[in-house]
């Protein structure tokens, strides 16, 4: 069959499994007086559709920053603004200054997924087609790899189930991704600072993109590299002004923005989060024993000192398939060790690791799985449980039908197995269990303590394996070609 | 095998994935008879009327949510008390929903055996290489993935799934030439569910003719020698304790009347709300048409005319009924031989009763499509009438939930792979629906008509596509007909 109706089939499918989702109640439906992500973002499209720019991230009398301050960067405060005249065009009860607080409606979600939906579907699709397209891995590796990552069940619960719009920084991401492999550098670079000025958290990225840019530059020979290197570095700068523009008139309001999008007075972590600190705190209460500036100093340091292997080794052997390895390795590091990590940041490591499936499709799945499992406190707290199940399920079971999963030959195929099984298992006791079992009085946070731990546990190991991957690397011939381009 | 298993697999994964979807009000009919059933003694399944939906299943349908209840206590015991009329606690959409899914495994397990058993495998073992080539996975496909059965199963809420499959239990012993059992799943089918009945002149001509005359369907003349007494003294023992098994507890309790009444009633109009695609839905529009016309010229009385016309005239519809029913005993004499001309019967007596038949629902599209499918593999010729009532059924069925954008994005795909087996003719129709659509969701209640004239879309759509049924009923009877002429006048 022709290649196109392969991608719509894949597309509408996706898109029906999106839509069965968002069907599904939101993060904070009905919960006064706070709610949850959905009124965050519909609060955001009330404040800057109504305010004038410069006051979006300032504490006011009509914008009480308490109440889901602003504290995305400013791109995401563009969106919320086109979102919000949209929104004022159907219903102007939806966006009212301060009197439209915790407004639901059935129109409302409508609207609210809609919008989400056409994020994806506009720039999150064509990139993920473009990527694997660009691998050149023949048309059936490539449906394969784009609809497996496509129905990455952690993306669509949280984008379509949750509410929130990863797919757009996400997406940017991979778009720099795919420029970058191309060979062009620039655009690549653009797209990164757009995704960074979209999310704050793309700074899980920002070392290897840095890293890759910089290695080639120093590869090329002449003063060629030199010249690339200023024109990467104008090219980043333009972005920023461009996007910081409202916001640059005195260096105050500047300093106010970014100080909204690094809140260190919140804490180490949100809730419980399947990272380092929240597993050691199971042992150490790291709280109780140092000052908030000791572990912020501590997070730094430890951070910094585990993402040097990897980014060294890029800077020093440059090559795209180094990258999104160097990608994935990074951004697991931040996820483990940085300060106030969200349980929802796994995302940013499993979308690179996605990119890996036609080369390593065993732990790619085993990856997507257990980064959708580790959200579960999350997911069932916001009444996904069976969307969790259904999504985890089918992703797991196009795997299987999609890939051949056993890699390996001898002995470590059956330890490949062994591990998958035990790893599976796990998850669904612990499932089972915080579904059904009630925890005892003087333990209220078993399950979601036990589910990060476990998490935990297996990005460790994740982490130690796409480290040594990248260090066993060989360069294969597609780098080869795309990097003499550059050099050229 | 294993390919399909991981379609199964999707299958019910995608059906998990639709349970917040939107519920119609068959929801509330099922928890209700989940009440009436755990709560009442049997003697006071059929006169229970706290709620309007009242107990209108045959007796093993109220068995069935009998056994249902007895698991439903442990997910939220207020479903099962009949004063809770409209309660749709999470527990209890989870119980309900996950019910349809679990039944649905009998549909799965029968297309399994109609897959294995009846479909002579061309080129085997290549079902790794591409799964849109396998004849095996095109049909299971086909009917386990059916939309329709989607839709009207996951979505709006019924229990389909479960019920073709013992039709299709039925169909794959019938071509195993093991009539008894068929005869068993069928009477057990119309037990279930009795819309069945539209199919059940097939049924009674096929088995008379091929399994009561031991000519085994070669020869084209009956003989009366060929006779058998032991075999139809079998098969009327086998059907009619199935009936009693099922009928006879309320026989004994002289409550046969009562049931009766709750299963057949005629005192519903003609059409049902939603007006079903078939000939009723064009003799409507004709005659309220001709209406228009006739008070504009001043052809006829006022007072013979009036808002009474779309009854008008029962009795003699009613007759047609009953004239159809038996010329179609009559065609099926003439072209009945072997299993595959029972299959084209049972696809045209489906048609015939839904297209004549008294208060039919949209939803029994059903009973078309899905035996209909099984023909997908027969030959090229016929394979683009199946998909084009597909097609058309699919678009039938969400009439009741064509507010819900899901079913549309469901359906397209399906379209789209179907077109390019289609004439143009057939094809210009197809895409006629888009703009009908288009009319249906945004022009018509742009238009401020959606106060005034609320039942335009739905009447649009229904007369829409009953000249697409007609069309499609029409000409397979040709097609049929074609293929059976020759033969005949041979012999």
């Amino acid at each position: 069959m022709n290649i196109i109706v392969y991608v719509a089939l894949v597309s509408l499918y996706a898109i029906f499994v999106r839509w069965c989702i968002s069907l599904n109640t939101y993060s904070g439906a009905g919960k006064k007086p706070m709610f949850g992500d959905y009124e965050a973002q519909r609060h955001w499209m009330e404040i800057s559709y109504n305010l004038p720019v410069h006051t979006w991230y300032t504490n006011s009398s009509v914008n009480n920053l308490l109440y889901w301050g602003l504290d995305y960067p400013p791109l995401t405060a563009y969106h919320s603004w086109i979102c919000g005249f949209l929104s004022h065009k159907i219903n102007p009860e939806w966006v009212k200054l301060n009197t439209s607080r915790g407004y639901e409606s059935y129109e409302h979600k409508l609207f609210m997924r809609y919008t989400v939906l056409f994020a994806d579907v506009v720039l999150f699709f064509p990139v993920i087609f473009l990527i694997f397209k660009q691998m050149k891995i023949g048309e059936t590796q490539m449906i394969k790899a784009a609809m497996l990552t496509l129905m990455y069940p952690g993306l669509i619960l949280i984008d379509h189930g949750h509410f929130q719009y990863n797919c757009i920084s996400l997406g940017l991401i991979l778009f720099g991704v795919l420029f970058l492999s191309q060979g062009r550098d620039i655009l690549g670079s653009i797209a990164f600072c757009l995704a960074l000025n979209y999310k704050q958290m793309e700074l899980y990225h920002a070392l290897p993109f840095f890293c890759f840019l910089l290695g080639i530059c120093f590869r090329s020979q002449n003063q060629n590299g030199f010249f690339r290197l200023i024109k990467i570095g104008l090219a980043v700068i333009a972005t920023f002004v461009l996007c910081w523009l409202p916001f640059l008139s005195s260096v105050e309001s500047a300093i106010q923005v970014l100080h909204r999008l690094f809140p260190f007075a919140r804490g180490l972590y949100e809730d419980k989060v399947a990272n380092f600190w929240c597993t050691l705190s199971l042992v150490i209460k790291l709280k109780n024993i140092l000052t908030t500036e000791h572990i912020i100093l501590l997070c730094l340091v430890s951070t910094l000192v585990m993402l040097l292997p990897s980014s060294l080794d890029l800077l020093i052997r440059p090559s795209i398939q180094r990258f999104k390895l160097a990608l994935i390795n990074s951004s697991l590091v931040f996820f483990l060790f940085s300060f106030q990590v969200h349980e929802k940041s796994i995302l940013i490591p499993a979308i690179v690791v996605c990119l890996q499936i036609n080369k390593e499709p065993f732990w790619c799945v085993w990856f997507g799985i257990l980064s959708t499992f580790s959200m579960l406190p999350l997911l069932i707290k916001d009444g996904l449980t069976t969307a969790f199940i259904g999504s985890t399920l089918l992703y797991l079971i196009l795997s299987l039908s999609l890939y051949d999963l056993v890699q390996y030959t001898g002995w470590r195929k059956s330890l490949q197995k062994l591990m998958f099984l035990v790893s599976l298992l796990g998850m669904a006791v612990l499932t089972i269990g915080s579904l059904t079992v009630k925890p005892p009085v003087h333990l209220p946070d078993l399950f979601p303590v036990l589910v990060s731990a476990y998490s935990c546990v297996h990005f460790v190991l994740f982490l130690v394996y796409f480290h040594y991957r990248q260090f066993t690397l060989e360069n294969d011939k597609q780098d080869e070609v795309v990097l003499k381009k550059k050099v050229s | 095998m294993e390919t399909w298993w991981m379609v199964v697999g999707i299958v019910t994964c995608t059906k998990l994935l639709l349970f917040p979807s939107y519920k119609s009000t068959d929801f509330d009919v099922h928890r209700n008879w989940l009440a009436i059933t755990h709560s009442l003694p049997i003697s006071k399944w059929y006169y229970e009327e706290t709620s309007e939906w009242t107990l209108d299943y045959p007796p093993f349908f109220a068995w069935l949510e009998y056994l249902l209840s007895q698991i439903a206590q442990f997910f939220d015991p207020d479903m099962l008390k009949v004063e809770n009329i409209n309660y749709r606690s999470d527990a209890t959409v989870l119980f309900q929903r996950l019910s349809v899914v679990l039944t649905d495994f009998i549909l799965i397990y029968a297309v399994k055996e109609f897959c294995t058993k009846c479909i002579k495998l061309q080129r085997k073992d290549d079902d790794k290489q591409d799964i849109f080539t396998s004849p095996f996975l095109i049909l299971s496909s086909l009917l386990i993935c059916n939309a329709g059965l989607m839709i009207v199963d996951h979505i709006h809420f019924q229990y389909n799934g479960f019920l073709f499959g013992i039709l299709l239990l039925s169909i794959t012993r019938l071509y195993e030439n093991r009539n008894l059992e068929g005869a068993l799943w069928f009477a057990t089918l119309l037990n279930f569910k009795h819309i069945y009945l539209y199919v059940a002149p097939a049924y009674f001509v096929y088995l008379l003719r091929c399994y009561c005359f031991k000519s085994d369907g070669v020869a084209a003349k009956i003989s009366w020698r060929t006779f058998s007494f032991t075999r139809i003294i079998m098969l009327g023992f086998v059907v009619i304790s199935v009936f009693c098994l099922s009928f006879g507890p309320f026989i004994v309790m002289d409550q046969l009347p009562q049931v009766l009444s709750r299963l057949f009633p005629f005192k519903r109009g003609l059409c049902h709300a939603y007006w079903a695609p078939n000939f009723y839905a064009l003799y409507n529009v004709v005659d309220k048409a001709a209406t228009l016309f006739c008070k504009k010229y001043n052809l006829l009385n006022v007072s013979d005319s009036g808002s009474a016309m779309m009854t008008g005239g029962l009795v003699q519809e009613f007759q047609h009924t009953v004239y159809l029913y038996c010329q179609q005993f009559y065609t099926f004499g003439f072209i009945l031989k072997d299993q595959k001309s029972f299959l084209r019967c049972l696809i045209l007596c489906g048609f015939g009763s839904y297209m004549f038949a008294w208060h039919v629902h949209e939803k029994a599209i059903l009973i078309i499509t899905i035996p209909f499918s099984l023909l997908v593999l027969d030959k090229k010729r016929c394979t683009a009438i199946p998909h084009f009532v597909y097609s058309c059924s699919l678009f039938i069925i969400s009439i009741n939930i064509y507010k819900s954008s899901l079913g549309n994005i469901y359906r397209i795909p399906w379209t789209l792979t179907q077109l390019p087996l289609c004439s143009t003719l057939e094809t210009l129709y197809l895409l006629g629906i888009v703009p009908l659509e288009i009319y249906n969701s945004i022009i018509h209640p742009v238009l401020g008509l959606d106060q005034r004239l609320p039942f335009i879309p739905l009447m649009l759509t229904s007369v829409y596509c009953a000249i697409g049924i007609m069309y499609c009923w029409i000409k397979f009877y040709i097609l049929t007909f074609q293929e059976k002429m020759p033969k005949s006048h041979r012999e």
